[in-house]
């Protein structure tokens, strides 16, 4: 029967020696490669339960009057595109469940591409010839960012919107053209025209997901073309020779059985966990706040920059080249992933090696790399984790303003010293390995000429 | 260690087989398979069945309760049904994968690093195509002056989606000599009815409350306590107050106003705060920034008391409102 | 100051404290004033044709002053004298040192420096606490109920925390305090009354700044605003008219009895909202959400990892 069809395919697009080799692709053996495959089956989570989310949202701004079943809502002023969450929330079969497993998958997704990129960085896999394949990566990482930010905030409830006037601050802040960008963005000052809610949708539902899903064919087709990079784990892998499991019989369950891990994990949150009750929030307006309002865990580390940057505009004459929002908002996303995007060209520079490289380094096995990226890694932490400073002192009564300034020291301070910390770790690790290789072989040096003295 | 690759042999074999395949015709002979049978293992294939049935038990479980409804937990059911659904189908592929699927440890060749031979050909055709060419350099410029000036003329249209170059309506507020305080229901405020240690919001009588220009904050200070530098002299009305709601840092509303009871056992004066970031602002002092990341003092609004008493505004900010931009310091907000 | 004038402020005074009616009665007064001086009338409201018209203003002041003082009693009665005699004991044991004599207060502490060393001043028991004349029952209940008070130290913030006293110390420390001067007697909100739905946007436009939008508290410059978990309908409405610590204080102009009871209506729900999503996680949005997404769904997803990625054994190859 697969005959059949593999026979009537071939004659119509000649691709039988394609699927022949794309059955027989070799997977290296190792759980950390599996950690993009989560990515993308999270994607496709959310592209799916997306797909359903749209056919019952509305984008609408114009103010109309709750009086659906939710008591504490009715009679309030909202617009329609909140009330339409509210109701996917409430009153359609399932829509809850849709919509939290929606909003999990988000959080998941932009968890395991943060896992994956950590793994990609510390065992070197960016290096040549796969410096395109890392940086299509990091613009995915960028796009889910963007995209999850625009995602939660087309509820337009109270936190969300908060978040919203913040973003467009941070525009505002850009140096020159940040008034005019905001303007143009948004359609003049926030909360800006109508059409800005659609052009978010619009933007949410399809120019992103398009992006990403074209970001990521080109992604895998490119793993595809050079093949996987794989650990050395014994005579047989080599910068020439991969071994690995092949797409079929072998890695197909493998597979498809973590798709189905996926999708059962996150459908189990969005039945068992709430996550964004926009209900208990309520509506946005400019003039309404809430305390401890958040965005979503990906943007935490911006939060924590913006709390942790000092009281200061940069102005020169009446001109006010820098207003504070800037550091903390974009200039330091703006560096992480300026440095991110740089670094295989650095580490070109630095160690000289312009070689391919199709073996991974364990993180031991390349000290500096493992060191720097400890180093960066514990200063992004330190300022995502100050985001959360304030819940610290409602739950364990730990005074803010010490907090604030505990971080400020400790986010300049600590990195050096985790970086070096993990560069001593490495080396002696690397040291014992050698210890344990000169114990083996001597003492297989020793069985050998024992066993020769007693033959002799 | 010596060991026959199987690979070679498996495709040896294959190269026979596909010699020999004739279209249309099967062979039934035993031949050596691409992929050797492994040993049988029928307890995982009880294991399979047995999940693929829980499965199958938890699909139409979703759709009981889908259809049930109302129930108590409506959407835990459905996450729990669907959700062990989808597990107890991932479970039944990895025990397939480890058990009864033939795992394989093949070894290959990674691709060629590149093609050089290939390389130069492409360059030589995109390079020397153009060997007919005499004025090779001035035809590239007038291509890329055409190109350039078409892609921007195709971006132009973009300008459209706002007033970029016009930052006009950032300095706008709705507020007027004159213009009536009131609440969220529209009634106006009576000064008298303004009291110390309390918050109060009120927005331009008539005007779009969700404007940011709109939305001020009031409150009223002891007149022992106003500090107001000499540029906010007559802001106060009877010691009220007022300021812009939305925070000079990023614009979220300033809904916070910490009053101390007992003053002398107090974290600070009262202050305006914002529950973004805590920028926390001084009332007495025309809105100077206390803590937290804020730039700019909160715009004030200064206060009349009308004949009846009323809360009016006496002109507009004395700076624009909302986050700061490049052009916030470089005049007022419109009168 | 005028004798119309006080007459005024006073009958203004007894109307908002529900003494008396509107004003079709206040019309009635006027009209009988000439009368009334001539007549004696019976106690409080004798206008007695002193020497001179201070002494009348005099008399009438601490008349109404009396009527109104008999009228802020808790409306469940007036205290018994033992009740206040007792309080004035508990009092004279716990809560003197800070708050003085009679409830005088200490807002300047006395200068510390018996000893040598400046540092001692920090190890005398610093006095500072305000005047409890004319806070009322109101303060006094809900500062001892809550274990706001005593304070286990000078200038912390005061928390929900051990209640000191029993039943029956707790109602004379409140008597005692009451009768320290006028103030408010314990109100008695009606949250049943309230609507739900003005009662969040009440809460959200007053309460969510400090308390976050489902009370479960928050963080304001220098304090925190504490989760209303435990909150009981009385102790939310006294806070409200009190402000205590940084909060802001809610008059009965700011917000009426009728708002009032459908913000503890709103509070009473967000012990308990409409979780239907499931866990809640605290309601306090995407840190737990955040938390949950790493710790329990990546972490279980890269366990999965693991266990499919295991290493396939060399002699199944």
């Amino acid at each position: 029967m697969i005959r059949r069809l593999v026979r009537a395919l071939d004659q119509r697009s000649g691709s039988a020696p394609f699927i022949r080799k794309t059955l027989r692709y070799l997977f290296p053996d190792h759980w950390s490669f599996l950690l993009g495959e989560v990515a993308l089956y999270a994607f496709v989570i959310l592209v799916a339960t997306g797909v359903y989310l749209t056919l019952f949202y509305t984008d609408g701004t114009t103010d109309v009057v709750y009086h659906g079943s939710y008591v504490p809502l009715q009679g309030q002023h909202m617009t329609e595109a909140y009330r339409s969450v509210v109701n996917i929330s409430f009153s359609v079969k399932a829509g809850l469940l849709i919509r939290q497993t929606h909003h999990w998958a988000a959080d998941v997704f932009v968890a395991a591409i943060t896992l994956h990129m950590l793994r990609v960085f510390f065992t070197g896999a960016y290096r040549k010839p796969r410096e395109l394949t890392y940086w299509l990566g990091l613009t995915m990482l960028l796009a889910a960012l963007l995209e999850g930010y625009l995602g939660y905030s087309l509820a337009d409830d109270l936190l969300s919107g908060m978040g919203l006037a913040i973003g467009n601050a941070v525009a505002l802040s850009i140096p020159f053209v940040g008034a005019n960008l905001g303007a143009l963005i948004w359609g003049g000052p926030f909360p800006g025209k109508h059409e800005f809610f659609a052009r978010m949708y619009v933007a949410h539902v399809f120019l992103l997901p398009v992006l990403i899903a074209t970001l990521l064919a080109v992604h895998l087709l490119l793993v595809a073309l050079r093949h996987h990079t794989q650990f050395k784990r014994g005579p047989r892998e080599t910068e020439r020779k991969i071994v690995g499991v092949p797409t079929f019989p072998g890695q197909t369950p493998r597979s498809l059985g973590l798709f189905f891990a996926v999708a059962g994990v996150l459908f189990l949150l969005g039945g068992l966990a709430q996550i964004n009750p926009i209900w208990l929030w309520g509506p946005f307006h400019t003039f309404s706040s809430t305390n401890g309002a958040q965005p979503d865990w990906y943007l935490g580390w911006l939060i924590g920059a913006l709390r942790l940057v000092p009281s200061f505009d940069l102005v020169i004459g009446g001109y006010t080249l820098v207003p504070n929002p800037f550091w903390g908002g974009a200039a330091f996303p703006l560096i992480v992933f300026t440095f991110l995007y740089l670094w295989p060209w650095l580490e070109r520079r630095w160690s000289g090696d312009d070689a391919f490289h199709n073996l991974l380094d364990r993180p031991r096995d390349a000290p500096g790399r493992t060191a720097i990226g400890v180093g960066f890694f514990t200063w992004v932490f330190l300022v995502f984790v100050a985001g959360s400073a304030d819940r610290i002192d409602v739950l364990f009564n730990i005074s803010y303003t010490s907090q604030i300034w505990a971080y400020r020291v400790a986010a300049l301070a600590a990195p050096p010293i985790t970086a070096f910390i993990a560069y001593r770790v490495c080396r002696e690790l690397q040291a014992g390995e050698i210890v344990e290789r000169e114990r083996t072989r001597a003492e297989r040096e020793a069985v050998a000429a024992r066993r020769g003295a007693e033959t002799a | 260690m010596a060991r026959a690759r199987p690979k070679d042999v498996l495709v040896a074999a294959l190269t026979l087989l596909a010699a020999r395949l004739q279209p249309g015709r099967r062979r039934r002979r035993m031949r050596e398979l691409t992929v050797p049978a492994g040993p049988p293992s029928p307890g995982a294939e009880l294991l399979v069945l047995g999940l693929l049935a829980a499965a199958t038990i938890c699909a139409v479980a979703f759709i009981v309760v889908y259809a049930l409804d109302r129930l108590p937990r409506q959407t835990q059911l459905l996450g729990l049904s669907i959700g062990l659904a989808f597990l107890c189908i991932a479970a039944a592929f990895v025990v397939a994968a480890k058990r009864l699927v033939v795992s394989e440890q093949n070894e290959d060749d990674y691709p060629a690093e590149e093609h050089p031979e290939e390389q130069e050909t492409i360059g030589e055709v995109v390079e020397d195509s153009g060997s007919r060419l005499t004025r090779k350099r001035l035809l590239t410029l007038g291509a890329a002056a055409a190109g350039g000036s078409l892609g921007l003329a195709l971006i132009t249209p973009a300008v459209s989606l706002g007033p970029v170059f016009d930052t006009s309506s950032f300095y706008g507020t709705p507020w007027r000599r004159g213009r009536r305080l009131v609440d969220e229901n529209g009634r106006p405020y009576h000064a008298s009815e303004i009291e110390e240690s309390a918050l109060y919001t009120a927005f331009p009588q008539g005007a779009d409350r969700e404007e940011l220009g709109s939305s001020v904050v009031l409150v009223r200070l002891p007149p022992a306590a106003l500090d107001l530098p000499h540029a906010n002299a007559g802001y106060a009305a009877d010691g009220i107050v007022a300021y812009s709601k939305i925070c000079t840092h990023a614009g979220c509303a300033i809904s916070l106003y910490r009053t101390p009871l007992f003053p002398p056992a107090s974290p600070g004066p009262p202050a305006l705060v914002c529950p973004c970031h805590y920028s926390t602002f001084d009332p007495a002092t025309a809105g100077t920034v206390l803590f937290g990341p804020a730039g700019r003092k909160l715009p004030m609004l200064p206060l009349l008391i009308d004949g009846r008493g009323d809360l009016r505004a006496a002109g507009n900010f004395d700076e624009p409102v909302g986050p700061s931009w490049w052009g916030v310091r470089l005049r007022g907000p419109n009168p | 100051m005028t004798r119309g004038a006080l007459r005024t402020r006073i009958r203004m005074m007894l109307r908002r404290r529900g003494a008396i009616g509107g004003a079709k009665q206040g019309r009635r007064e006027r009209q009988y004033w000439p009368e009334v001086l001539a007549r004696p009338r019976t106690p409080p409201r004798v206008a007695e044709r002193g020497p001179g018209a201070q002494r009348l203003i005099l008399i009438r002041v601490l008349g109404a002053a009396a009527a109104a003082a008999a009228l802020l009693v808790p409306s469940a009665g007036a205290a018994p004298p033992g009740d206040v005699a007792r309080g004035k004991h508990l009092y004279g044991e716990y809560c003197i040192a800070c708050h003085g004599a009679a409830g005088s207060g200490v807002t300047h502490p006395p200068s510390a420096r018996i000893g040598a060393a400046p540092g001692r001043a920090q190890t005398q028991q610093r006095r500072l606490a305000p005047s409890l004349r004319g806070v009322g029952a109101l303060a006094a209940d809900f500062y001892l109920r809550t274990g706001y008070m005593p304070l286990s130290r000078i200038g912390i913030q005061p928390r929900r925390s051990r209640v000191l006293f029993s039943e029956a110390q707790i109602r004379a420390l409140v008597a005692y305090v009451a009768s320290l001067g006028p103030g408010p007697p314990i109100p008695r909100p009606q949250p049943q009354r309230g609507s739900l739905s003005e009662g969040l946007r009440l809460f959200t436009d007053h309460c969510a700044g400090c308390h976050q939008v489902v009370a479960e508290g928050g963080y304001v410059t220098g304090a925190v605003a504490p989760p209303l978990e435990q909150a009981t309908p009385t102790q939310i409405a006294q806070a409200v008219r009190i402000g205590p610590y940084v909060m802001p204080t809610f008059s009965r102009q700011a917000i009426s009895d009728r708002r009032l009871d459908s913000i503890i209506a709103y509070v009473q729900y967000a012990k308990h909202p409409d979780d239907r999503g499931g866990w809640a996680l605290g309601h306090i949005g995407p840190v737990p959400e955040g938390l949950v997404a790493w710790l329990i769904a990546t972490a279980a997803l890269v366990a999965v990892c693991v266990v499919i990625g295991e290493r396939v054994r060399r002699g199944e190859g």
